[in-house]
Formats: structure tokens, C-alpha cells, sequence
């Protein structure tokens, strides 16, 4: 480790770059096959932020533990129980709805958490929030829209909105329970608590969902482990496919 | 004026190389040629979004992945300029879609080949897109001006997508062994088919004589064929690749590399269906479509919604 460097400052940049990446890729796997080519073209564009986001944690993960490990290491040889993303973005793509709720529900706290790190003491992680937080605007706008026109739009639309929203609910929280990790940056000072996004955060998903004559779900159950390394089965498959190259071929150059 | 006379003004400004455009008058078969072209072409770039779309969640780093999804967004960029390019000839982009997906409308056969390594992603940038650059350099100055204006913009990413796809290959063959042996494998694949990209010989084909006098195409799918041979043996000797053609040898007098015989039944073969990935290719993009139908009727009846909720705000 990098001597002022803090393991939790890496284990948080990595768990940053993790989201990014696990939510990039699912959005790549729409690219060919969206609903309509303008749509299909805003998913690849929102996938290629996130790719790139998660290139700058990688990176920077990379220089905090300077032991010469890249941004490939980290993101094609660590294992599922390794990886430490939030549940929420492994979740599979389903139907149009469900990348939408998926992606409404991560947006509406990506984006105050990222303002919250453009005043961390953090150099590193203010350089990367300040290029992150434009796009995460971007791409707020672009899913609560959507969380508008399909609540808002036909009955079918509404039913699906509905279904996919009430089973993304119960993995919206864990974005904001404090991870080992970061509750010592945060009692350090180099991460802002929940409570200071929590209000943004819930009136956002409160007001979309209310515009788009949706209904709150009333599900308490919430799902956490992502943030341990304890996933869903769905990772597991995908990161057999985001790190097949790399595995079948150790050590090469592509 | 009439009949004749129009035809004889349209033929004297594309003579004079005036470009035509969407409001001018233009014979009936002219405007079914460009909308066949055109139309094809958008759903080459939309189709062809699938073989490359089968190594996004493989792509070997994050940046060969970022730069795959970037240039298999820019094909779908180039489908919708296409799209627009042919709407201005008055057929909607709902109609072609249909067209496409009955099997009524075609789209370039190299891409109902498999993708079956990374080292494709290579072969693809560099000889899918540098056989397809030759075609579209010279439709830069075909007659129909939103076409050409197409062109213009699409070459300009098109000759970006090419560096790529040899850079990948340039990587791969400075790398393993086995790396290598990966290119080579791409290259055999790729190669024929490639050249089938110009499509059946100047004496076998239908469209080229009258396409030629309107300017729609300004070279003959011969010439474009040995232009791309020219360019692209030296680059393939630059890899240190061998190009799968043993009658392949330079003829000192024209100057031009000398190629074996092309197997046509092949090349008409997947036209007509019957490759390893047309029924999967169509199908595809009809389940897209599909699946997509009630997105699109939501955003329009959402749409709708709010234009009349605005109306009884502001009467």
C-alpha cells in the first residue's frame, strides 16, 4: 500500500470502480438489441461513462496500493467474492423497464453521493467526482425520464414500470449503509455520512415515482452483501464472460 | 414540361455534377435506386452492429472495450443518418424496418459471418470497414446530396474504425504464438468474403450500367475490389500475415495486385439466406423490434399525454 495511502481509501476506490463497471457492462449488453436505435445509442453512451468512471477508480486504485498492479488487473483477475459493487447493478438487464428502474434507482444516489465527493479532502477522488458528476446528471435526467414515460405512458408500460420497480426496490438501500470501509472514511472525514444525501436522495425517487403515477413500493425487505463480496448468482456469470480473455490467456497483451 | 424534357434536364445536372436534391424532380427509378441503396446501407450499419456486439461483455481490457462499444455506437449513429438520408426520398423509417425485417430489403452478407475470436473484432475494423471505406469514399460524390452529405461524415469515423481494427491485429501479431496463429485464423475467414463485399463482377451485375450514368455509384464494383486488394496486400505483408489465396501475385506491368478466382455460388448462397448467421442476424433484430414496440408506443402515448395537458393549461 501506497504509505499514506489507507487500505479503506482503496477498498472504497475499488468498490466505486466496481459499481461503474458491473453497471457499464449491463448496459453493454444492450448495445444491437435496444428498443429503438435512439435509445439504443443513449445506453452505449451511458455504458461508456460508467466504463470510463470506472477506468479513473481503477486507476487510481492502482496508484493508492502501488504494488504495480493496472486497471486490467483489477478489473479482470479479482474473483466474485473479490468484486464489491452494490447488488443493485448486477442485476440483470430484463426487460426495458427493469434496466430503467435499476438504473433510476442507482442515478438517484450516484449523483448527490458524487457532489458529496467534490468536497472530500481527497485529491484523487475530488479529480474523479469533478468528471463524474456531469455525466451522472446526464444520466439521471435521461432514466427518470424514462421512469416517466413508461409510468406515465400505456397500461402495459405502467404494469411493467411497476413490476420492475417494485423488484428493484429492496436492493436501492444498501447504496446507502455504510460499508465497513467506509464508515472509517467517513468518521476520518474523507466521506460525507448517508444522512447528508439520504433527503435528496429519497425526494428524487419520491417525487419521479409520484409524476409518473407510479406506486411507492411498501416492501421493507432490503437486500445488502455486494458491498462484502457476497453477490447474487447473477455476477458470477458475468464476470465469467467480462474476464474470459484474461483468464484463457494469462499474461498477454491485447 | 414535360416527361422527356425533365429527364433530359435531370441527366444534363448530374452531368454537370449539380447535385440532386430531396425537392428536385427525379425519374421514379432514380428515387427507388437511391431508396434501395440507401436503405440497405442504414441497415448494413444497424446489422452489422451484431457480429462486434458479440464481444462487448468479452473484450480482453477496459479499453478495447470502451473503444469496441464506441464504435459500435457510431455504427448506429451512421444507421440513423442513413435512415434520415432515405426518409427525404418520402418512405418512413417504419417502412424500411419492415422491409428489413419481412426479408424483403437486404444488408451487406459479410455480416451473416460469425464472429468467433477477438482477433475478429481486428479482421472486421480492418477489412470489413476498409472494403466498405473504398465504397463509401466514392459515394461521398454520388449525385443524391443527402447521401453525400452522409458519406461525409460517415467516412470521417469510418477511416478511425479501420486503424482500430488494425491496430488490434498490429497487437496480436507482436504478441504469442498463439496470438498470432488467432490473426491468421481471422484473416482466412475474413478475406474472401470481404472481397465479396463489392459485390458479383461488372458483367454480372444488374445495377451497376444505369447507376453509372446517374452518378449514383462512380466506380464499378471491379475497380473498387482492386483498389481494395491494392491497399490492403501490403498491409496484411506489414502484419506479417498471409493472405489465404495462393494465385495472389503482383503484375509488374499494370501495377496491381493479380487475385484468384472469387466462389460466387458462396457469395450468392448467403445472399439468398443460406449463410451460418442469417435466420440468427434477422432474428435478432426483429425481437429487438419487438420487444421494443410498447417502449415506443409508451413514449408516444406519453408524449401525447402532456402535449394535451399542456393544452388545457395554456387554452
Amino acid at each position: 500500500m501506497n504509505q499514506t495511502a489507507s487500505p479503506s481509501l482503496f477498498q472504497f476506490v475499488l468498490y466505486m470502480a466496481d459499481n461503474c463497471l458491473v453497471l457499464g457492462h449491463r448496459l453493454g449488453e444492450w448495445c444491437g438489441h435496444g428498443p429503438v436505435l435512439e435509445q439504443d445509442i443513449a445506453m452505449t453512451n451511458i455504458s461508456l461513462d460508467l466504463i470510463g468512471q470506472a477506468r479513473l477508480y481503477y486507476q487510481y486504485a492502482a496508484e493508492l496500493e502501488g504494488k504495480g498492479r493496472t486497471e486490467d488487473d483489477l478489473a479482470y483477475l479479482r474473483s466474485e467474492r473479490e468484486y464489491t459493487n452494490a447488488l443493485l447493478v448486477e442485476l440483470p438487464n430484463g426487460d426495458f423497464a427493469h434496466t430503467i428502474a435499476r438504473q433510476f434507482l442507482f442515478d438517484a444516489w450516484h449523483l448527490p453521493f458524487l457532489k458529496t465527493l467534490l468536497a472530500s479532502p481527497d485529491q484523487g477522488l475530488r479529480d474523479i467526482a469533478g468528471k463524474a458528476v456531469k455525466e451522472a446528471t446526464y444520466h439521471l435526467k435521461w432514466s427518470s425520464e424514462w421512469v416517466l414515460r413508461l409510468g406515465d405512458g400505456t397500461e402495459e408500460s405502467q404494469l411493467r414500470m411497476q413490476v420492475a420497480l417494485d423488484e428493484a426496490w429492496m436492493y436501492r438501500l444498501e447504496l446507502l449503509m455504510p460499508a465497513p470501509f467506509e464508515q472509517r472514511l467517513i468518521d476520518a472525514g474523507v466521506l460525507a455520512g448517508p444522512e447528508e444525501i439520504r433527503e435528496e436522495w429519497e425526494q428524487t425517487i419520491a417525487d419521479t415515482i409520484r409524476e409518473a403515477t407510479l406506486t411507492t413500493p411498501d416492501d421493507p425487505a432490503v437486500q445488502t452483501g455486494g458491498k462484502t463480496g457476497v453477490h447474487t448468482e447473477h455476477l458470477g456469470h458475468m464476470l465469467a464472460d467480462l474476464q474470459y480473455m484474461q483468464r484463457a490467456y494469462p499474461g498477454l497483451e491485447w | 414540361m414535360n416527361q422527356q424534357d425533365l429527364e433530359t434536364r435531370f441527366q444534363d445536372k448530374i452531368d454537370r455534377e449539380v447535385k440532386i436534391e430531396a425537392k428536385d424532380w427525379m425519374p421514379e427509378a432514380y428515387r427507388k435506386t437511391l431508396i434501395r441503396q440507401i436503405s440497405q446501407h442504414a441497415h448494413s450499419e444497424v446489422v452489422g452492429m451484431l457480429p462486434e456486439g458479440n464481444w462487448i461483455t468479452r473484450a480482453p481490457s477496459l479499453r478495447r472495450k470502451a473503444a469496441l462499444l464506441a464504435k459500435i455506437q457510431d455504427e448506429a449513429g451512421h444507421g440513423l443518418y442513413l435512415y434520415s438520408a432515405a426518409e427525404t426520398m418520402g418512405v418512413s423509417r417504419d417502412q424500411l424496418l419492415d422491409e428489413l425485417h419481412t426479408g424483403k430489403a437486404k444488408y451487406s452478407s459479410i455480416f451473416n459471418y460469425p464472429a468467433l475470436s477477438w482477433s475478429d473484432m481486428g479482421a472486421i475494423g480492418w477489412l470489413v470497414d476498409g472494403a466498405a471505406i473504398m465504397n463509401q469514399v466514392m459515394l461521398q460524390r454520388t449525385s443524391y446530396g443527402p447521401y453525400s452529405r452522409a458519406m461525409i461524415r460517415i467516412c470521417k469515423e469510418e477511416s478511425f474504425h479501420q486503424r482500430q481494427g488494425y491496430e488490434i491485429l498490429l497487437t496480436l501479431v507482436r504478441g504469442s504464438a498463439e496470438q498470432k496463429a488467432m490473426a491468421q485464423d481471422s484473416l482466412n475467414r475474413w478475406w474472401w468474403p470481404s472481397l465479396m463485399m463489392f459485390g458479383p463482377s461488372d458483367a454480372e451485375s444488374t445495377h451497376s450500367e444505369q447507376s453509372l450514368k446517374w452518378k449514383v455509384k462512380r466506380k464499378t464494383n471491379d475497380v473498387l475490389r482492386q483498389a481494395f486488394v491494392d491497399a490492403t496486400v501490403p498491409q496484411a505483408q506489414y502484419l506479417g500475415l498471409t493472405i489465404p489465396d495462393p494465385d495472389l501475385k503482383w503484375n509488374e506491368e499494370t501495377g496491381h495486385w493479380e487475385f484468384g478466382p472469387i466462389d460466387w455460388d458462396e457469395f450468392w448462397n448467403v445472399v439468398k439466406g443460406n449463410g451460418i448467421c442469417n435466420r440468427q442476424r434477422l432474428r435478432d433484430r426483429v425481437n429487438a423490434h419487438e420487444e421494443g414496440a410498447w417502449v415506443r408506443d409508451a413514449a408516444v402515448a406519453y408524449a401525447q399525454k402532456k402535449e394535451a395537458r399542456k393544452a388545457v393549461v395554456t387554452p
